[in-house]
């Protein structure tokens, strides 16, 4: 049974393999959001859009040092946030996990002396901690008391928004209140940079593609993947199966807290441009933007960790062109625009890309049509005379 | 020539990797019950389907009245006069019973629906045919049974006059089922027309008048059924002979595997408990069934016994072990195999190849995986061994995402998996639910084999005959409580049905006191 199975794989494997999947319908989502940018842009300034259209969609390759500095911390809470998908959980406390991230990674910074080489290291694991905290306490209370993590994670991002806000004002060590932000890292603490000119980017970059691959053997090969997903699939075959949901659900959390704890942690241990100089925090009472925007990074990557990896640089890449279209005339806001358009539309083109992709199947069943019904009359023929056997034995 | 009402000529419909609909003819005459029979995955449904518009097929014609029409959607089914009372009704739990059958074609006066002029029409109906409802209880109060009357009626009110019911017997009792099989009749009578999906005989040599048969997507045949035989329509749907009977030898007794005592579990849905000081045993070698109606406390009792739920007093030993506080996880180790009673809820993950299903209670063993890695190959090699050891057959073989298998091959997937696993207690809740003659064969002889390897069996049924052909011993579950202990060979169905309608309940106390 099983060789004819394959057989008839083997044979019609040209109709299988034509797979109309997510890949495509993001790709199409793209092409359909940047058209959509284009009209947007048409209406603002006619004259300019073509030239804001070109730096928008190419802009970003004459700043690639740019591009892979700011999808850093997009890339890690995009893996967060989909990483928690994955099991069906919706993180949208992303922000609050990287904002304690960052805080955590800062005060080893400030408060621990270390020597170079270690100090950056350890800072980076404190922030993970510190993310992992705030993931932690939504999955615990999901898990114990049954309350919907999203409700939870929202109200984290304020409590660790203004929580982070407060401990920072207090501290003289940290903040600056003739500049309003916090004083600049010790050098020890900076993450070792790539050297590329006129551009931040370090070596965080490295350790976030790294991590995306490494959460995607998690996912494919292990398992803690295998419950995961499961759970992520069905809690109650899950629970049948005797997978420790409350446990899983708890981990799971913890590690999309640690993703975003890191993301902040990556963001903040940056080195600046400036020699001497470092990046710097404002406690303004504003909620990380990073944090919303991994939703959509998860979004454009299909909560695939590779997907996550790439659509993290290619948002990134688009944001780096908005911020040029200034240079013709346009807002840098109107990326945003034309990001909300491609994540509006990837969902929306799933629903298109099927429909094309019937479209041209059904052309080439056609022809496969026949054989695969020669196979299965086949098929029918040898089951027959197996019957037949078995009848006579 | 005779007048047919429907024709459906040469259907043939194509899905990735399976041709459901091979070139199927089937004619239906005005006026007649006409059965649709044919294993799961046979084509039954996509042939229905495309009656009434879901699927388009790719090949082939429909003609009403000798006219060709064209059928895109269930609107134009319905403007054509065919309805269908679907397997899964399709009902607003929270409209009343009037409000469901009115759905979609109010009448209506200036925007405000007229439900006076509904009501009269709709009972009117419902005396007509004999459908007792009550047009303003709410569905989500009513019974099955009353569902069903409901969906009836939504096919009367829109006066059509062919009459789709996709195996409406599934969900009833016996004595439901004896009174559709009547209204159907009366339906006949009047000169509409039904297509009756089934693959029960004796309500098809009950009730119909002609049947066509249907396997692995190809026409075998139409037949009178006056002129037939339930063996002859047998035959011809699985395409050998079937036997009826469960071959089995004596039970030879062996140690007492499980033992539950005193036990009592909460109800999920009212305040009392759902399972009351229920106490009994079960041994090595011997298939006990707990026979009774649905809802009186089977699923419960079990899922105290697989650990799905916590029980509320009262203790569960597997082997002389108290398991009563043990996870689900232990529960399996310790020798706990369950085929459970929703198959899609909890026994299998749809969205997972069958190869990761087939070691859903596995993955974690040596076997499977090293280090926290999962072992491919082995899986791989595992699945394929257990896909030609249970004839479990799919589009792709263990690659074959389990949503895309049907039902009797997704209940094989996990029969394997159950069976193949270590274990001396199999619990079955169900097993046989919605399968095809085929597969319950397959699946009683499974239970059966897995009795005489030394395991015990712990059989939940609904269905009288397999609680009659395949256990050992009987316990009648009656509100919660075991009400009888009945010996197969020794009783009837009559008798059997006194104590599940709670009507006998003497052998309750003295249960309790050997307990």
């Amino acid at each position: 049974m099983q060789d004819k199975n394959d057989i008839i794989n083997k044979k019609s494997f040209s109709l299988k393999n034509i797979n109309f999947s997510s890949f495509t319908s993001t790709l199409l989502a793209i092409l359909l959001g940047l058209i959509f940018g284009f009209f947007v842009m048409l209406f603002a300034m006619p004259a300019n859009a073509l030239a804001g259209l070109r730096l928008i969609a190419f802009g970003g390759f004459s700043r690639l040092g740019d591009v892979l500095y700011y999808a850093t911390p997009i890339l890690m809470t995009g893996l967060s946030v989909g990483f928690a998908f994955k099991m069906g959980l919706f993180n949208i406390g992303a922000s609050g996990q990287y904002t304690m991230g960052m805080f955590f990674a800062m005060y080893a910074g400030f408060m621990w002396t270390l020597p170079r080489g270690v100090h950056w290291i350890a800072a980076i694991l404190f922030g993970m901690v510190g993310g992992m905290l705030w993931g932690f306490i939504p999955g615990f209370f999901k898990a114990i008391l049954n309350v919907n993590e999203v409700i939870t994670s929202i109200m984290f991002n304020y409590i660790g928004m203004y929580l982070v806000d407060m401990w920072i004002r207090s501290s003289s060590v940290m903040y600056n209140s003739t500049m309003t932000r916090t004083n600049y890292l010790p050098q020890s603490v900076q993450i070792p940079a790539l050297g590329i000119k006129g551009s931040n980017v370090n070596f965080g970059i490295v350790l976030a593609i790294l991590i995306g691959i490494l959460l995607y053997i998690v996912l494919q090969k292990t398992t803690f993947g295998y419950e995961l997903k499961a759970t992520g699939y069905n809690k109650h075959a899950a629970e049948y199966a005797g997978m420790k949901g409350k446990r899983n659900i708890i981990l799971t959390m913890m590690i999309a807290g640690a993703l975003s704890g890191l993301g902040g942690a990556f963001a903040i241990l940056a080195p600046s441009g400036i020699p001497g100089s470092s990046i710097t925090y404002e406690p303004i009472n504003i909620i990380a933007a990073n944090g919303f925007n991994g939703i959509a990074v998860a979004l454009l990557g299909n909560s695939h960790p590779i997907g996550i990896i790439f659509s993290a640089l290619f948002i990134s890449h688009l944001q780096r062109g908005g911020t040029l279209s200034s240079l013709v005339g346009y807002k840098p806001e109107i990326v945003d625009v034309v990001i909300a358009i491609i994540i509006y539309f990837s969902a929306f083109a799933m629903i298109v890309n099927a429909a094309i992709g019937n479209f041209i199947k059904k052309r080439i069943k056609k022809t496969h049509t026949n054989i695969i019904e020669d196979l299965i009359e086949e098929q029918d023929l040898t089951d027959a005379s197996n019957n037949n056997q078995k009848e006579a034995e | 020539m005779e007048k047919y009402i429907i024709e459906m000529i040469n259907i043939t419909k194509v899905f990735p990797g399976i041709v459901a609909n091979d070139n199927i003819t089937l004619r239906l005459k005005k006026g007649e019950i006409h059965a649709l029979l044919g294993e799961n995955g046979a084509g039954k449904s996509t042939l229905m389907s495309v009656l009434f518009g879901l699927y388009q097929p790719d090949g082939g014609e429909i003609r009403k009245n000798g006219q060709v029409v064209k059928i895109n959607n269930p609107n134009d089914a319905n403007d054509l006069g065919i309805g269908m009372v679907h397997q899964h009704f399709k009902l607003v739990e929270i409209f009343t019973v009037l409000e469901n059958i009115i759905l979609g074609v109010e009448p209506s006066k200036m925007g405000f629906i007229q439900k006076k002029e509904a009501r009269e029409k709709v009972l009117k109906l419902s005396e007509k045919y004999g459908l007792k409802i009550d047009p303003d209880a709410r569905i989500e109060d009513i019974t099955v049974g009353m569902q069903q009357r409901v969906e009836i009626l939504k096919m009367l009110y829109r006066d059509n006059e062919i009459l789709i019911f996709d195996e409406p017997t599934a969900v009833l009792t016996p004595q439901e089922i004896n009174e559709l099989l009547k209204i159907m009749r009366g339906f006949a009578n009047e000169g509409k027309s039904i297509l009756f999906i089934t693959h029960k005989l004796n309500e098809i040599m009950a009730v119909a008048d002609r049947c066509t048969v249907l396997r692995k997507g190809k026409l075998i045949g139409t037949v009178d059924v006056k002129d037939t035989t339930k063996e002859e329509l047998s035959r011809m749907m699985v395409g050998r002979d079937v036997s009826f009977k469960v071959d089995k030898k004596d039970a030879e007794l062996g140690d007492v595997v499980l033992s539950v005592r005193n036990l009592s579990v909460p109800s999920k849905i009212h305040k009392k408990d759902a399972v009351r000081n229920v106490s009994f045993d079960v041994r090595r070698g011997e298939i006990v069934c707990i026979a009774g109606i649905d809802g009186n406390g089977q699923t419960e009792l079990v899922s105290a016994i697989t650990g799905l739920e916590k029980a509320s007093g009262g203790s569960i030993y597997l082997n002389g072990n108290d398991i009563t506080k043990a996870s689900i996880r232990k529960r399996s180790v310790e020798g706990i195999s369950h085929i459970p009673e929703d198959r899609h809820k909890h026994g299998l993950v749809l969205d997972y190849k069958l190869e990761e299903n087939l070691v859903l209670q596995r993955y974690w063993q040596p076997d499977f995986q090293n280090k926290g890695f999962i072992k491919f190959d082995a899986v791989r090699k595992y699945a394929n061994k257990l896909i030609d050891k249970f004839d479990i057959r799919s589009g792709q073989g263990p690659i074959t995402i389990t949503r895309s298998m049907s039902g009797g091959n997704q209940q094989k997937a996990i029969i394997a998996r159950e069976i193949d696993k270590k274990h001396d207690l199999l619990v079955a809740v169900q097993p046989t639910r919605g399968l095809d003659i085929g597969a319950i064969e397959y699946v009683h002889k499974q239970l059966v084999e897995a009795r005489d390897t030394g395991a015990a069996v712990l059989l939940v049924s609904l269905e009288l005959d397999e609680v009659m052909n395949v256990s050992d011993r009987i316990l009648v579950m009656y509100e919660g409580e075991i009400v009888g202990e009945l010996d197969p060979k020794k009783t009837n169905v009559q008798e059997l049905g006194l104590y599940m309608s709670g009507a006998k309940r003497d052998l309750v106390k003295e249960i309790n006191d050997a307990g």
